[in-house]
């Protein structure tokens, strides 16, 4: 049955996330946005907390991703300090068999605050990532990886922080292609793998985003997931890269989810702004008779609606176990795109408001932008989409 | 809990709407743009497949089947993927059954619903919108003046589809400033059909002006007690409905120039091979996703009985814009083969237009 009400549970869950929202994550949003690289302790402390109590379990479904509109809400770049196995967790979950799922997720609830992280993209090669360079060598009961590695969200904090864990795509053989690209875990503190440095960036900057190097990095054989084969399926088409690329169906919506969290951050201060001026937007009026800036909001306001629920029927089809590659992708698209537009126009419409760094509105512009580059920028995946509706493969729409 | 999938039974009616808009609708859609005219023996298959009678109460001779705003929009959107003037002619009778089907007095309904019951198709309308700029159907030029037990009506109507078939017409005009509903039979003194309207597009559906001098009904023909009677979720059933029609056509327009775009060969490849295609092609099927779900989710409101103004008007809205960005893009997508008529896109995009000025089209 067509439903769009939460479950008791999920409301719950919104409300709580909305409270750690607006008590812990907004009072230091502008600090921790103006001390870049300075971490939040407290906040990350009492997130670990309550993510191993249950209140702020952090996964890929539909409850969890309610959850992280919320928390985006209040702060993008803060969310992204929450401890958890976060995306090297979501490439474990995707190709990991159940003795690596343990071996490497188990302690994740116990301890210290630790992160996962994702390690794929490389100087010269970002959504292209086929064409990765960072090699893995066998060596006896070990494989041996070397490469740099640029862009890796929570990067410093997995690969540092006792417990923690990088998951690094990497070839085993350069000739094979695609059908050569592998990932692997790297648990934090390997000797080999070091953090280079930190990005300065536009906007999450409490989120650290590193550069890692791998430098004669040595790991068990088992520390690969999925087939160390080297096998060709068909035309190009490989296990190794599906685990990627199905590792993205599954993270692409989260995005999404955290996308549609900061736009209804805007949304929700110009309405109130505006609420307090005693200006209220006519829904109903016919269009000829409404003015710019209604017309204005509520086009974001339909944006942020069909964002989120694109959003939430990717997140819906994979609880469903039904494949969601077009719709995961449709979903990023959307929600990236969607947000940027939000938070620009919102700061066009709020003026002074919008422009000062007095308040959160500017920063969320720079916030927002992130969500139309990571995880697949809007382009590819308006390309895979299209090479989905068109029923396409890689080589006939390049 | 949130959910995506429709129920078995909704499934079924949309496998068979989509079964009669592809087998039959499809067929004939282009030669009945081209005359102007539907011919009767699809409407009646079409009305004996009891998309619109059958949430009518067994009481007054129906099935007895759940009313339901999305049931509606998922045949709505299946049948204007067929053709729209058809789809809004077939489902023409429900401007006036439903209604009164959900805010009927029971003598209204005891008097009208079983004639929408029958085997045969029953021309039936209604007239919201008036032919003026600044149209707005919550401050209506149309009157209704309560004189003794009856009231007069005074005013001008236009986009009346099947006004001359009907023989019962739904009324919309403001008493006191308040947009009201009245029962208007056919044969009423003071009510004069027009000439059939000339249209951009929806040609094959007949629609017509409507003047209404000194009209006088009688006072049970006000739909509903005032209690009852609820103008505001009927705009909101319009809007949804609407929505998902918009859907409907554009999902039309996207599919045939996407196997267009895989077919047509420029410099060596498919021109759906390039990006600048490609992409078009990839925005338009996100915006037709995007904007059904929002009409469901609107649907969905108006059948738990809340408050639905908000999302049925920005969902509205956004399909309006959806559907002629899409339907422009079909043309475009097509070049100079999608202006001439041989090609369906050209037909989809004056269809499309007229979202932006249809209104009162409550058939869910």
């Amino acid at each position: 049955m067509i439903d769009f009400e939460p479950t008791q549970e999920q409301k719950e869950a919104i409300d709580i996330a909305h409270e750690f929202a607006e008590e812990l994550f907004r009072p230091v949003s502008r600090y921790y946005d103006e001390h870049e690289h300075e971490s939040p302790r407290e906040l990350i402390d009492k997130t670990w907390g309550e993510r191993n109590k249950g209140t702020l379990a952090l996964g890929l479904d539909v409850t969890a991703c309610l959850r992280i509109e919320e928390l985006c809400w209040g702060d993008a770049g803060l969310f992204l300090c929450v401890p958890g196995p976060g995306l090297g967790g979501a490439a474990i979950f995707a190709s990991g068999t159940k003795e690596q799922l343990s071996r490497f997720l188990g302690h994740f609830n116990e301890g210290d605050p630790k992160w996962g992280a994702m390690a794929m993209t490389e100087p010269g090669c970002g959504s292209d990532t086929s064409a990765i360079t960072a090699t893995a060598t066998r060596d006896g009961a070990e494989w041996v990886l070397n490469g740099e590695k640029i862009f890796v969200t929570w990067g410093k904090r997995a690969a540092e922080n006792p417990g923690g864990l990088v998951v690094v795509w990497a070839t085993v053989d350069k000739s094979a292609g695609r059908a050569g690209m592998k990932s692997f875990v790297v648990p934090a503190g390997t000797p080999g793998m070091r953090v280079e440095k930190l990005e300065k960036k536009l906007g999450i900057r409490a989120s650290d985003t590193a550069t890692i190097i791998f430098d004669n990095c040595h790991i068990p054989f088992e520390n690969i997931l999925g087939s160390p084969e080297v096998k060709k399926v068909d035309k190009g088409e490989t296990k190794g890269f599906k685990g990627a690329m199905a590792t993205f169906d599954a993270t692409r919506p989260v995005v999404a989810a955290m996308a549609i969290g900061v736009g209804r951050a805007a949304l929700d201060f110009i309405k109130e702004t505006l609420r307090k001026q005693g200006i209220q937007i006519r829904y109903g009026v016919p269009r000829q008779k409404l003015t710019v800036l209604e017309r204005d909001i509520m086009e974001m306001e339909a944006n942020y609606k069909a964002a989120k629920l694109l959003t939430l029927r990717a997140l819906w089809m994979m609880s469903q176990f039904q494949p969601n590659n077009l719709e995961a992708s449709m979903a990023k698209a959307k929600a990236g795109l969607a947000v940027t537009k939000i938070t620009q126009k919102a700061v066009e419409i709020m003026g002074p408001l919008g422009y000062s760094r007095k308040y959160l509105l500017e920063k969320w512009m720079r916030d927002a932008k992130i969500n139309d580059i990571f995880e697949g920028t809007g382009q590819i995946n308006m390309l895979i989409v299209a090479r989905r509706i068109l029923d396409y493969s890689r080589d006939q729409l390049r | 809990m949130i959910s995506f999938s429709p129920t078995e039974e909704q499934q079924m009616i949309v496998s068979m709407a989509k079964q009669f808009a592809s087998g039959e609708m499809r067929k004939i859609y282009r030669q009945c743009d081209e005359n102007g005219a539907i011919p009767e023996g699809v409407i009646d298959t079409a009305w004996k497949m009891g998309l619109t009678s059958s949430s009518i109460p067994e009481e007054y001779g129906g099935p007895g089947g759940e009313h339901s705003a999305i049931t509606g929009s998922l045949i709505a959107e299946e049948l204007a993927w067929g053709d729209l003037s058809m789809a809004m002619h077939i489902l023409c009778p429900a401007l006036f059954a439903y209604p009164i089907l959900e805010m009927g007095t029971e003598s209204q309904r005891k008097k009208y619903l079983p004639l929408f019951s029958d085997e045969k198709y029953k021309a039936a309308t209604s007239g919201l919108i008036e032919p003026r700029f600044g149209f707005d159907p919550y401050s209506l030029s149309t009157t209704a003046r309560l004189d003794g037990n009856e009231y007069v009506l005074n005013g001008e109507k236009c986009y009346v589809p099947l006004a001359a078939e009907a023989d019962l017409l739904l009324v919309y005009a403001a008493e006191d400033g308040t947009s009201h509903a009245f029962i208007v039979e056919r044969d009423t003194k003071g009510l004069e059909i027009g000439e059939r309207e000339k249209n951009m597009g929806i040609r094959a559906l007949t629609t017509y002006e409507l003047s209404l001098k000194n009209c006088h009904v009688p006072k049970e023909n006000l739909l509903g007690d005032p209690r009852g009677y609820d103008f505001n979720r009927i705009m909101n059933c319009s809007r949804v409905a609407l929505s998902a029609m918009a859907v409907g056509v554009a999902k039309a327009a996207m599919e045939y120039s996407r196997d267009y775009a895989k077919e047509r060969v420029a410099f060596g490849e498919p021109i759906g091979s390039r990006q600048t295609v490609a992409f078009m092609l990839a925005e338009m099927a996100i915006e037709i996703d995007a904007t059904r779900l929002m009409t469901w989710e609107a649907a969905w409101k108006l059948d738990r009985k809340e408050e639905a103004t908000k999302e049925a008007s920005l969902v509205k809205t956004y399909a309006d814009d959806m559907v002629l960005m899409v339907t422009d893009r079909g043309v475009q997508i097509l070049g100079g083969h999608g202006y001439v008529r041989e090609h369906p896109v050209e037909l989809w995009l004056r269809n499309g237009r007229g979202f932006a000025t249809f209104d009162g089209m409550a058939i869910v």
